[in-house]
């Protein structure tokens, strides 16, 4: 039996145990008389210090403080998905039933419901032998999702004992393990995982399919891979919880892990809301089936923001080993590295960069590291994608989690102030924004969309880095003496800003679109421009050219063309057709 | 069981320290006796073995190690709470300030509040008409919203404030009351609120909270806690809409820095401690709707930004946990326009669910889209002009100018008591739109232009 330690000090979220214990680094600990959750982050000769996960008033030195001997860990099983959690995965709906509309202290709730029945299919039999990883029985968790109860990654051995098919409460023994050592394992539906240590995986895989998404300015100008990290870097009122959410309402990935780290109560229960109201537009199922909500509100205990994004991370591995493609949200990440650095100032680390601790850099690369496409202990293949939201103070981008975050991630959407004052929504600027994926993936748009995708995708590029270039001009001498050429490409720019990049999400239509409309919609506007380009060169004056109605008739196609019929694109290139014919 | 710790071991700015302190706990109310009869109160912040480091409100002037002896009350921070709070004027830290003696408690709370669980919140849609063309078409309030005045030292923001509370239109019969926090601000700016109320017929509806810019700094820290403490019983126990004022978040601000730095904690961005976000959050974040009661809490807070700079910390980290802003503009102001609502950079995030058919009307979204459109355009051209003059420009350009004037001076500006309807506002908008060129208008359907766009003959 494990010594008793008592609270010697308290400061914030942090509290001290005097003198050497036999506490260890990162074991997670109850603090006090309402048990409290606590996490030991440092110990030395003299004092241990634990961060305390749950708010500090009223704590007295001398309370007790009861270790657990296991690290900082999360329950995976059947259950998970539609849950909604806080940063250290008490589930928030029980707690809401069982304590009222404000938060309590130190409830200890069960994060999966210990009571509810799975109708489960047992794999393995006696006498099998089962490695780490390996799937022994599924269930199914939601109409849209089976759930596929692994072994344990440090477990392998025979089976012994192998129940029968049937209904199985998450805790009930479905197997028992004789290990290498000789010892009996058993092992139920659920298991526990410490939520710092990534869950191991075989080998990871070559990047070849873009997460779609259905945002044009993201699938098309700026994709990001399955398995791949992207940040989205914003000011406040940029439109960076906008843009998350429709990724998770819309992104093709099997699981959503949605985190809500430090954000707005509001913005928790909209999200909520929505997602089980919206239904997926491939199952018709609601959308929270398929989705996990991590809240950790602004006014929740900072400790708990900092374990929000590990919390998640370890949801989506878990159903990255099952074999399915995950994608997770994190709003924003500038709160937990915040987070971060509170901690560290209260443990009077020297502070680094604007007063982020020094090991801030490497927190973050071994939390993107966590994203990618591998292959399962279970030999299935699954990913796990990654999109960290960034609020730079002063919507500035050198600043340190921007500038670490941008090391990281391979694909950066940049948010543009000046844009969302505009609403120009989503405000991704597309000359700051960039996406390494493109050459990756540049195959797999060649034989699922179109052979000619790509070279239309750089073809728009073009154009708007032409008006960039030209923009510099008109803002000194005005856009009326430019010669006829370059108004022009001034005007296809815009069909393209407007008609293209903007999309709103509000609008039934256009709120998502499928990627083959994207590129029907680039041909109108790149035939919108060759045919208007041989105008002119047959001398037609460019006011002409643009009075013919057909460059606002193609901003609004994204409108009138239906999502299911993208091919009636073909009769607006064969209206341009027409009405230019009619021109010359 | 009450102790009384004679004398102190050190005192460091607002900060007294005790030893020999047993069972103290962390956020405990203490009492502190000096010779002479004056009694301050503080607050644990920071424990130690049996050493106890207790924050002063009242600051410790005249506090020496041999004169004062503290008693540990053995609970946290609690206000008195009871309906006949409204009407009542108390102090930074909750004490009546009026004469009008002790409120009866009918319950006690602890001024920290908690959490709402973001699972039992209620999605905010109820829009709030405030007759402020700028704000109810183009940031539109809504209950249970959060939504800060960004302003600068000696802008018409307490103006905008007094508007918004004497026209803010909750009629339909549910009991609506204002909790107003001053945080040192001037005696005469507290007057004016007080004035303005009176004049407006809602003094009876207003619970004030007001630490002045001369009263003791520690106090302020504790001021806004206790206005929301107030607001949130009032609104989720006693079924009332609340609107909450908080004035200034600056000054708050800086009286968290002083405080931070007598800790001696580690600074972040201009001094401000690194908790600066998640203390704001603790404040801001106490607006909302719960589940099961039909009271809300609305918070208008306002800050002057130091230099007119909205990067500054204090409203960059306030912009990042409200629900958007309505920024002043100082040239604005300056042109004479009333209230000096700078659109393009003022947001409401919760509007999008709260106007429309069956709140506001159906042409609303895209009206304000569309304004919010052609003015960015309208900066464009001036920027242009400035460069260029005015006589260079394309027609197109001219235009846009023209509707810019028009739109400052007849749909933001208005007086301090225009209260203009909805249908008035969106009326309007649809007027100065229609200076434009119905091809321009980019953002609107063409059946909503059908019906609303009036094209200007010459």
């Amino acid at each position: 039996m494990s010594q008793i330690n008592h609270i010697y000090g308290i400061n914030g979220p942090v509290v001290t145990v005097k003198g050497k214990t036999d506490l260890k680094m990162m074991e997670m600990v109850y603090v006090g008389e309402h048990s409290l959750v606590g996490e030991v982050i440092r110990i030395t000769d003299e004092l241990t210090t634990i961060q305390v996960y749950e708010d500090t008033a009223g704590l007295r030195p001398g309370e007790k403080i009861v270790s657990t001997s296991y690290p900082m860990s999360v329950t995976l099983g059947p259950g998970l998905l539609g849950n909604i959690y806080d940063g250290i995965q008490k589930p928030l709906t029980m707690i809401a039933e069982n304590s009222g509309v404000f938060l309590t202290r130190g409830v200890d709730t069960p994060s999966i419901d210990e009571n509810k029945e799975w109708e489960t299919v047992v794999l393995i039999k006696a006498g099998d032998t089962v490695s780490p990883g390996q799937i022994i029985a599924e269930c199914p968790e939601t109409p849209i999702i089976k759930h596929k109860s692994l072994v344990p990654p440090d477990c392998s051995g025979e089976v012994i004992k192998a129940a029968a098919n049937g209904k199985y409460k998450v805790g009930d023994c479905i197997a028992e393990i004789k290990t290498g050592d000789g010892s009996i394992r058993k092992l139920s539906l659920a298991q526990k995982w410490p939520i710092r240590t990534p869950r191991p995986a075989g080998a990871r895989l070559p990047i070849s399919k873009p997460l779609i998404t259905g945002q044009r300015v993201i699938d098309t100008m700026f994709p990001i891979a399955m398995g791949g990290a992207a940040a989205i870097p914003g000011g406040f009122g940029t439109g960076k919880t906008v843009t998350q959410h429709q990724l998770a309402k819309f992104a093709d990935a099997d699981i959503i892990v949605y985190v809500g780290c430090g954000e707005r109560g509001n913005e928790m229960t909209q999200a909520l809301n929505e997602f089980s109201e919206l239904t997926d537009p491939s199952t018709g199922r609601p959308l929270l089936e398929r989705t996990i909500l991590i809240a950790n509100t602004s006014n929740m205990p900072v400790a708990a923001r900092e374990a929000s994004i590990y919390t998640g991370i370890t949801l989506a591995e878990y159903y990255r080993d099952m074999g399915y493609n995950t994608a997770l949200m994190a709003d924003s990440t500038s709160r937990w590295a915040e987070a971060l650095r509170e901690i560290s100032g209260r443990l009077e680390e020297m502070p680094a960069d604007e007063g982020y601790p020094a090991y801030l850099p490497s927190r973050l690369s071994e939390f993107y590291e966590r994203a990618g496409y591998f292959e399962a202990l279970s030999g299935k293949k699954g990913s796990i994608t990654l999109i960290g939201a960034v609020s730079p103070q002063g919507a500035d981008f050198s600043e340190p989690v921007t500038q670490n975050t941008k090391r990281f991630t391979r694909c950066f959407w940049a948010l543009d102030k000046s844009l969302a004052y505009a609403r120009h929504y989503p405000a991704i600027n597309w000359n700051d924004s960039y996406s390494e994926y493109i050459a990756e993936l540049s195959d797999w748009y060649r034989d699922n969309i179109a052979r000619d995708f790509i070279q239309c995708r750089n073809e728009i590029a073009s154009i708007l880095a032409e008006e960039t270039k030209l923009m510099e001009i008109v803002k000194l001498i005005g856009s009326e003496i430019l010669p006829d050429d370059q108004k022009l490409t001034l005007e296809i720019a815009r069909v393209i800003r407007i008609g293209f990049l903007q999309q709103n999400a509000m609008h039934e239509t256009d709120t998502y679109t499928p990627v083959y409309k994207h590129y029907k919609m680039m041909q109108a506007i790149l035939h919108l421009n060759m045919k208007a380009k041989e105008a002119l060169a047959r001398q037609i004056p460019v006011s002409r050219i643009f009075s013919t109605g057909m460059f606002d008739k193609v901003i609004k196609m994204k409108y009138e063309i239906p999502n299911d019929k993208p091919d009636m694109i073909d009769d607006y290139i064969k209206e341009i057709d027409a009405v230019y014919e009619n021109l010359i | 069981m009450v102790t009384e710790h004679i004398g102190l071991s050190e005192i460091s700015g607002s900060l007294v320290i005790l030893d020999n302190v047993e069972d103290a706990f962390y956020e405990e109310m203490a009492e502190l006796h000096l010779d002479g009869g004056a009694v301050r109160s503080g607050r644990v912040v920071m424990i130690e073995g049996k050493r106890a480091v207790v924050q002063v409100f009242e600051g410790t002037k005249d506090m020496s190690v041999s004169n004062t002896s503290t008693v540990l009350k053995g609970k946290p921070m609690e206000i008195s709470l009871s309906p006949e709070i409204i009407g009542r004027v108390f102090d930074g830290l909750g004490r009546p300030k009026d004469g009008l003696g002790e409120v009866f408690p009918v319950c006690k709370r602890n001024i920290n509040g908690s959490a709402i669980n973001p699972v039992s919140r209620v999605y905010p849609k109820n829009y709030i008409r405030t007759g402020i063309s700028s704000i109810d078409a183009l940031a539109t309030l809504i209950r249970g919203q959060k939504l800060p005045i960004f302003s600068g030292s000696g802008m018409k923001h307490n103006e905008l404030a007094v508007q918004i509370v004497k026209q803010a239109d909750v009629s339909d019969g549910e009991d609506f009351a204002i909790v107003f926090a001053a945080m040192g601000v001037k005696n005469d700016v507290a007057d004016y609120f007080r004035r303005s109320f009176e004049q407006a017929g809602v003094m009876n509806r207003v619970t004030m909270f007001l630490n002045l810019s001369n009263d003791p700094i520690i106090e302020r820290i504790i001021t806004p806690k206790c206005a929301l403490t107030a607001a949130e019983y009032l609104a989720f126990e006693c079924n009332m809409n609340i609107l909450v004022i908080l004035t200034d978040m600056t000054s708050y601000c800086e009286a968290l820095r002083e405080f931070s730095s007598s800790k001696g904690e580690i600074p972040g961005r201009k001094g401000y401690p690194g908790y600066l976000y998640s203390d704001l959050a603790s404040l801001y974040e106490r607006a909302g709707i719960v589940k099961g009661s039909k009271g809300s809490v609305t918070q208008i807070p306002i800050l002057t930004m130091p230099n007119d700079d909205i990067t500054h910390p204090i409203p960059d980290l306030t912009g990042f946990i409200t629900e958007g802003q309505i920024v002043l503009d100082r040239s604005l102001e300056n042109t004479g326009i009333y209230p000096p609502v700078s659109i393009l950079m003022s947001l409401s995030r919760l509007m999008k669910d709260g106007i429309g058919k069956g709140f506001t009307r159906d042409d609303h979204k895209a009206l304000s889209d569309q304004l919010f459109a052609s003015y960015a355009l309208v900066q464009d051209a001036r920027s242009l002009a400035s460069v260029i003059g005015e006589d260079e420009l394309s027609d197109n350009d001219k235009l846009l100018l023209q509707f810019g004037r028009e739109f400052e001076t007849r749909f933001l500006k208005q007086g301090e008591s225009e209260n203009r309807t909805i249908e008035e506002t969106l009326d309007l908008g649809w007027e100065l739109l229609s200076m434009l060129p119905r091809e321009s208008l980019d953002r609107v359907s063409d059946d909503i232009l059908d019906k609303h766009y009036k094209a200007v003959v010459d």
